[in-house]
């Protein structure tokens, strides 16, 4: 089930959150809707955490992070790391990182398997991300955009990439990725795919002016909700048997 | 947005359109081109209905904010006009324009517009709409003046203080032949003069200037303030130019003023104006001395006409004779055209009552004979009242002067065969048929007078053929000095018809 939302007024949720399989990085904003959309869909589940990173609401940009690990910048203070590191699951391995591209989640995108990163970024922030996210790191764009983590959203499931993408890349990325990619937009067209969605394995996130093809675009490639093809062949199967019999 | 080829399915992507879910290319809004333009109006805040003033009097139309321009329908200055009316077309970007054709009596003038402005996204959109302009009507400022015809801005008043208007005849033909009238609003016929009427100071400024350069007179200009301005400074004046005419008129005998006389190398004080061109130009008939006044001498020391034509009395020349070159008094500078000439005259009321013969001097010895009947004034039973006159002593004043001959009016009326050609509306002048006729005389008897006179054959006339035997001594004027009408009074050029010597 795709939910859409908006962080005081702006549908670039994306910004303002991070979503991974094992836990949710939320805003500290001035009311709390967004943080209880969230928490509302997320809380019986994975922890929803208010997170800011160098005293900055947009922890979404900021980080990047998977259900390994979260990668934050080197701006990030002491004592949001501490408060973070409190509030993830001891599981995930919480890492600073140095790197000049600071906002890691523009130049950074992954899933729990693979990772597409920024081509100029650091050898040594390649290492770190294969170390704590346990991902395969590509040097790739996206319709010839740089900030992969921008222009492009996926999940284990499958992902959404830039519309403006040809079908030789956007083939070549699902060979590297192993999911199924689809070109679409969110927020009536925005092509704007990291800031205006935020995805994991049974549920995503987006703006507030997603339009109905939008959001049935992105269940359909994510895989989330019930009406997928798949279950025709399982669940309903039956019914269906019953019915014509 | 366009038809999908077979190549470009293959290397782009398509999305779907996030309004409708039609499968499109990827473009920069991201929808298709229906959804886009449910989405936005490109036009919006142009005005889609307009209105044009159109004067019906001269066929313009008003270009904000104050000129009128002259455009046909469909044209390329219409269109301009058009569009010019339009606030909005700034913010977009106008590919096309052109008329869509309406019936010219609907007042309706439709204009398709092709617009493009870049959207969201820097998508570029293009959109064709139509703009309808209602013409309404609108005199201009000068049609509504032309209309009201009372208007105007500037005043040339033409005067001249005497009882006559030959000046005034003569002026009109001059007028005429210099088109000097062109630009005249009005022209109204006041006593003793006329008044030209015109919108605007240069015009009557010219005809000011028109005037004071054929006829001795001077001007003054006074201005009455209609209304101003005290923020922008603007005044708006009335001007009038009060021409004022020398009352000295051809044939008029004057007094002199001793001073001018002197000045004049010594000239008698009583002479008689021969002719009016520039200057007033006098004749001493006892001497054939000759003086020339200009207006700037005139209005030093002014004199008035001691005669009018009415006052002239008719005398019969019962004899005359040549003054023979050694008796001619020695002056200079005298007339070469003239012929001094001895003459007993005797008044036309004293045939068969008494013998009565006055002796006098005259200049018109090359036209008289005995029998002829000349026009003359008759000092001895004048009641004049000028200070001048008064002043001169007795014995300088003569009984008589003869100032001009006397030709049948009625053969020479049937035997004109010119004419001239009038102001139809403006002049006026109230004047009888006798004074005109007398001027046509003028006309005849002067050469020089009629030099800036245009005179036109007389077709009408010259049909029926008058025997030229019967007086000769007649002067007339010799058809090669006639124009003839070409009775284009108006032609298409709106000029006046060419006229042709013959």
């Amino acid at each position: 089930m795709a939910i859409r939302a908006q962080f005081e007024g702006n549908n670039e949720i994306g910004v303002f959150s991070k979503l991974t399989n094992a836990y949710c990085l939320v805003a500290i904003g001035g009311a709390e809707n967004f943080y209880s959309i969230f928490e509302g869909e997320l809380g019986e589940t994975i922890p929803v955490v208010h997170a800011s990173i160098a005293g900055c609401r947009i922890v979404g940009r900021l980080t990047v992070g998977n259900r390994h690990g979260l990668l934050v910048p080197n701006t990030t203070t002491d004592q949001e790391l501490q408060h973070i590191r409190n509030s993830l699951p001891d599981s995930v391995k919480l890492q600073r990182v140095e790197e000049r591209l600071s906002a890691l989640g523009n130049v950074i995108a992954c899933n729990d398997y693979c990772a597409l990163v920024h081509p100029d970024l650091d050898r040594e922030t390649e290492e770190i991300i294969t170390d704590v996210l346990k991902v395969e790191v590509f040097r790739h764009t996206v319709a010839s955009n740089a900030l992969v983590g921008s222009y492009c959203t996926f999940s284990n499931q499958g992902g959404l990439v830039h519309p403006k993408t040809n079908m030789a890349d956007q083939d070549e990325l699902s060979s590297l990725l192993q999911v199924p990619l689809v070109a679409g937009t969110v927020n009536r067209g925005s092509d704007v795919l990291g800031g205006g969605l935020v995805v994991n394995d049974w549920i995503a996130f987006c703006g507030l002016d997603t339009t109905a093809t939008e959001v049935s675009v992105i269940e359909s490639v994510f895989k989330i909700g019930d009406n997928q093809p798949s279950k025709i062949q399982t669940e309903m199967r039956d019914s269906l048997l019953d019915s014509l019999t | 947005m366009q038809t999908l080829d077979e190549e470009n399915l293959v290397s782009t992507n398509t999305i779907l359109c996030c309004l409708c879910s039609a499968q499109i290319e990827p473009n920069p809004s991201n929808m298709c081109v229906a959804c886009l333009t449910t989405q936005v109006d490109i036009t919006e805040g142009i005005p889609k209905q307009g209105v044009l003033y159109f004067c019906r009097g001269c066929e313009r139309y008003l270009q904000p904010p104050t000129t009128w321009v002259v455009a046909a329908l469909e044209s390329r200055e219409l269109l301009s006009l058009c569009l010019k009316k339009l606030k909005g077309l700034s913010k977009v970007n106008l590919v096309d324009a052109g008329f869509i054709w309406t019936e010219p009596h609907s007042q309706r003038i439709k204009v398709k517009l092709t617009v493009q402005k870049e959207v969201v996204n820097s998508a570029i959109l293009q959109q064709v709409f139509i703009v309808e302009f209602t013409v309404n009507s609108q005199f201009c400022d000068e049609c509504h003046r032309v209309e009201a015809k009372d208007f105007w801005r500037a005043l040339v008043q033409v005067r001249q203080k005497t009882d006559h208007k030959k000046t005034f005849f003569y002026l009109e033909q001059l007028i005429l032949k210099h088109k000097a009238h062109n630009k005249t609003n009005n022209i109204k016929p006041i006593h003793s003069g006329l008044n030209f009427y015109y919108s605007n100071q240069d015009d009557a400024s010219k005809m000011k200037d028109f005037l004071t350069s054929h006829v001795p007179s001077r001007y003054q200009l006074s201005k009455e303030l209609i209304s101003h301005d005290i923020h922008s400074n603007k005044y708006q004046y009335k001007f009038t130019y009060s021409v004022e005419i020398i009352p000295v008129c051809k044939d008029d005998i004057v007094c002199l003023p001793k001073k001018l006389a002197t000045s004049k190398g010594n000239i008698s004080q009583i002479c008689i104006c021969y002719s009016v061109t520039q200057m007033i130009r006098l004749i001493d008939p006892f001497t054939l001395k000759v003086a020339e006044i200009s207006s700037n001498n005139y209005w030093r020391d002014p004199f008035v006409s001691l005669t009018t034509q009415k006052s002239l009395s008719e005398f019969m020349v019962m004899e005359i004779e040549i003054v023979p070159e050694k008796d001619k008094p020695n002056v200079e500078p005298i007339s070469k055209k003239h012929v001094l000439a001895d003459v007993w005259v005797a008044r036309m009321c004293d045939l068969g009552v008494n013998d009565q013969q006055y002796h006098t001097r005259t200049h018109l010895g090359h036209l008289l004979s005995e029998g002829d009947t000349v026009l003359g004034f008759d000092f001895n039973n004048a009641n004049l009242n000028n200070a001048q006159f008064e002043k001169l002593k007795q014995d300088r004043i003569p009984d008589v002067i003869i100032v001009k001959k006397v030709y049948d009016r009625a053969m020479r009326n049937k035997k004109r065969k010119w004419k001239l050609k009038r102001m139809a509306d403006g002049m006026d002048t109230g004047a009888d048929e006798k004074e005109y006729t007398a001027f046509l005389e003028d006309l005849e008897e002067d050469t020089e007078y009629r030099q800036n006179v245009n005179i036109y054959v007389d077709r009408n006339k010259m049909a029926v053929e008058v025997s030229d035997t019967d007086d000769e001594g007649v002067p007339q004027i010799s058809l090669q000095e006639m124009l003839d009408d070409l009775h284009i009074s108006h032609d298409a050029t709106g000029e006046d018809g060419a006229a042709m010597m013959e």
